[in-house]
């Protein structure tokens, strides 16, 4: 290195060769240019149908919306995660009953539509309202926004508990016969060293799965609850206005690509460990 | 017992005549979309894996749109907004016809740019996982790239991506239940008016659900004859 | 591919109609967009096909204007989008003519007004239509409707629950997810007089406001095309004239829907 250094005043370098138009790069090119292009034409129909009157009427809906959006998915996700624990148990039993039961949940839910699956909540267990009532239920059920939770916790829980039971399996045989020949309690075992190894195997699944469930929750719009497709419908159907879908889109892409940018460092941060 | 029976029975009474060409669109749209997502999906993961920087990005810029949206605001993007946008277009250009798109067109649009995406990331990883050795081998015997791409790298190819791309198979066939919102007639649009008219919500969402779960199960079925088949071809070690 | 074989068959179709131009005069091609969940008006039987009093008066107004028309069923929140798209040309759906909706679209003159009203179950403590007897209660309505912008404008303490069609708030209000629903008094009747509407009761009709509720139904077609909305209301006032009208509303209503 130091002997070119030397040398490198009376070296003169040919130039770098131009980068040559090969077809990849016209493609590519071009494929950007198209790009440019729609991101220019969506700017220009926002700016130019940009109105403060817009932005003060149906600002604060969309944002109402988002809120619902945020706290419907974070709630049915967390009592997903809490159902998917004894589902995914079930599916890693050795009873063959209870894993063909747990197999057959998370089948049946991972088979259906989730659109399915809300309607047969709410319209389908709308029907049977007296005798809800009479075992007094339907004060639950009465309500769109609890529908909607219970489909989707409902959904999540299986596919948490594919994805938790999918992890366990991935941990080692040999981590299992160590901890018990330390002579450790299996739960103990379960708990302190099977889990960490398993949650971070199932680190990247739970990211997707929660993008999932941001992205599916726009269903509830249709069974009256007011997320944020919900309200951009809302003002659709005021303003016959396209930019009402348009900005739902937005935001919608911003959550989550924040979402994924933070899983993302998240799942770095706690992989550290692992980079060799 | 009867009475549900009538109302599934065919003919001008009962909802199954409907309800059997819901299935018929619902299964036709996955199948049509299934071909265009594929080699669509292909290209962006070429796209995604050049050696070009502005062909990943083009790439990298379709797969965060369409996995970041939602697919029930994709479609109604597409089926509201391409149609508005087109016409104007046309209209810019001066032809004045009504070039339709139809909300079959606009379900397969959708569901294949939202399978696209996915599936490139599926084909991504496939690359991914074929060793250089490979090409290098094919060119090394005097194969071109197309050759190569051909007859090395996409039998590989093909079996590596299977297990992903037959999930994400099931994944469509679930999202065609989103078109019902666009009046595409297809299974849960023919059992909701059913349920509607009849009243019998919770009998004819269940018909859906069960329809549903049937469509999955075959599939299942067909998906595991197709990877027995490619297993066959995978080297004996 | 797909458009540019789109456009050499567009242009084939326009040759073949330049050619033939006066066997297509006698003949306009019309597609009716229609919500089909709309009874009596318009409603989907379990045949497929479309029944109800829109669908009655289209097919005598497209006979009037000797069209051949084709009705194309569309959810009611995407009829106006999908008119403008060309999905279809004309809206016959007991769509009300309002302010809001002319900013997008034109109508032609009403051929039908009738007023709200307001139904509740039979056991209901609703006692009448006014902001003070729903406060606290929710009432569903069918959303993007004439009776949604009343609702929600004049029951601002009550939960207004938007639905899809009318056929989902006719579920709910069996269900009990809602005390009250706002329509159509037709279409109320119309229902109650069903074992589904059994549950409940009109209890009372709403004055309608002219801001919100328009001066009646019309057919809402695309701006500028003055020529088929002059048609339009000529085969309206010839099929009033020439008792075609009497006959399908006497089919339906034992009183003349078309108001006065």
């Amino acid at each position: 290195m130091t002997e070119m250094s030397v040398d490198q005043t009376a070296v003169e370098r040919p130039p770098a060769l131009p980068r040559r138009w090969t077809a990849s790069r016209i493609w590519g090119s071009a494929a950007v240019a198209v790009w440019v292009l729609i991101g220019a034409g969506f700017v220009w129909y926002l700016a130019s149908s940009w109105s403060l009157d817009f932005v003060e009427k149906y600002g604060p809906r969309y944002w109402s919306g988002l809120k619902v959006t945020v706290s419907l998915v974070l709630s049915s996700l967390a009592a997903g995660a809490v159902l998917s624990i004894p589902i995914a148990l079930g599916r890693l039993s050795k009873n063959r009953y209870v894993g063909a039961l747990a197999h057959a949940y998370i089948y049946t839910f991972r088979g259906t539509p989730l659109l399915a699956q809300v309607f047969l909540i709410y319209y389908g267990l709308g029907q049977f309202s007296n005798e809800l009532r009479s075992i007094g239920l339907w004060g639950f059920f009465r309500d769109a926004w609890n529908c909607g939770f219970l489909a989707f916790t409902l959904n999540t829980a299986a596919y948490q508990a594919e994805i938790l039971a999918g992890a366990i399996k991935s941990v080692p045989k040999g981590q299992w016969e160590g901890a018990s020949a330390l002579g450790l309690p299996r739960l103990f075992t379960f708990r302190k060293i099977i889990m960490p190894q398993a949650l971070i195997v199932a680190l990247r699944p739970y990211g997707n799965e929660i993008i999932l469930m941001i992205k599916g929750s726009a269903i509830v719009a249709i069974i009256t609850v007011y997320d944020l497709m919900g309200q951009a419908r809302w003002v659709f159907s005021k303003t016959f206005d396209f930019q009402a879908y348009l900005w739902a889109a937005v935001f919608y892409l911003i959550v989550v690509e924040i979402l994924r940018n933070v899983w993302a460092w998240i799942e770095a941060r706690l992989t550290r460990h692992l980079i060799r | 017992m009867e009475n549900f029976l009538g109302l599934l029975s065919f003919g001008a009474e009962g909802w199954g005549d409907e309800i059997a060409s819901g299935v018929v669109v619902t299964v036709s749209l996955a199948l049509a979309t299934l071909p265009f997502g594929l080699i669509l999906g292909f290209f962006v993961a070429l796209a995604k894996q050049s050696e070009e920087p502005s062909l990943r990005l083009a790439g990298n810029i379709y797969t965060t749109i369409f996995r970041g949206l939602p697919e029930l605001m994709t479609l109604f993007l597409i089926y509201f907004g391409a149609q508005i946008g087109l016409r104007q277009f046309l209209i810019f250009i001066g032809i004045e016809t009504a070039i339709e798109i139809n909300s079959f067109l606009a379900g397969m649009l959708a569901l294949g740019v939202v399978f696209s995406s996915y599936a490139s990331e599926v084909f991504l990883s496939a690359f991914r996982a074929i060793p250089r050795g490979q090409y290098e081998g094919g060119y090394a015997v005097g194969l071109t790239y197309g050759l190569t791409m051909r007859k090395v790298v996409m039998p590989q190819l093909i079996r590596l991506a299977l297990p992903g791309l037959s999930n994400l198979w099931l994944v469509l066939l679930k999202d065609t239940a989103l078109v019902s919102t666009i009046a595409l007639s297809d299974i849960l649009r023919q059992t909701g008016i059913a349920a509607r008219v009849t009243k019998q919500a919770f009998f004819f969402y269940g018909t859906a659900f069960i329809l549903y779960l049937l469509l999955a199960i075959l599939s299942g079925m067909v998906i595991s004859r197709i990877e027995r088949f490619g297993q066959k071809s995978e080297p004996a070690r | 591919m797909r458009i540019s074989k789109r456009i050499a068959l567009a242009a084939a179709a326009a040759l073949a109609v330049a050619m033939g131009g006066a066997q297509a005069q006698d003949m306009m091609k019309l597609k009716i967009g229609t919500e089909g969940a709309y009874p009596p008006f318009n409603s989907l039987e379990a045949d497929g096909s479309l029944v109800g009093f829109d669908i009655d008066i289209a097919k005598a107004l497209c006979e009037e204007m000797k069209a051949d028309c084709e009705f194309v069923t569309q959810d009611w929140d995407g009829i106006i989008p999908a008119l403008q798209a060309g999905k279809f040309d004309a809206i016959i759906a007991s769509m009300s003519i309002t302010e809001e909706r002319m900013e997008k679209v034109d109508f032609t003159n009403k051929y039908y007004n009738t007023p709200p009203a307001l139904a509740a179950p039979k056991d209901t403590d609703i006692a009448g239509v006014t902001k003070e007897d729903l406060a606290g209660k929710a009432v569903g309505v069918q959303g993007s409707t004439t009776h949604s912008n009343y609702a929600e404008a004049t029951y601002s303490d009550s939960d207004v629950k938007l639905y899809p069609t009318a056929d989902e708030y006719k579920l709910d209000i069996n269900s009990g997810r809602v005390d009250a629903v706002v329509d159509d008094v037709i279409v109320l009747q119309d229902w109650l007089a069903t074992d589904d509407g059994a549950c409940c009761k009109i209890v009372g009709t709403i004055t309608p406001v002219v801001e919100i509720h328009g001066p009646g139904a019309g057919i809402a077609i695309r701006k500028g095309e003055d020529e088929l909305r002059e048609k339009f209301n000529a085969a309206i006032d010839a099929i009033r004239a020439n008792g075609k009208y009497k006959e399908i509303n006497d089919k339906y209503f034992d009183f003349d829907a078309y108001g006065s």
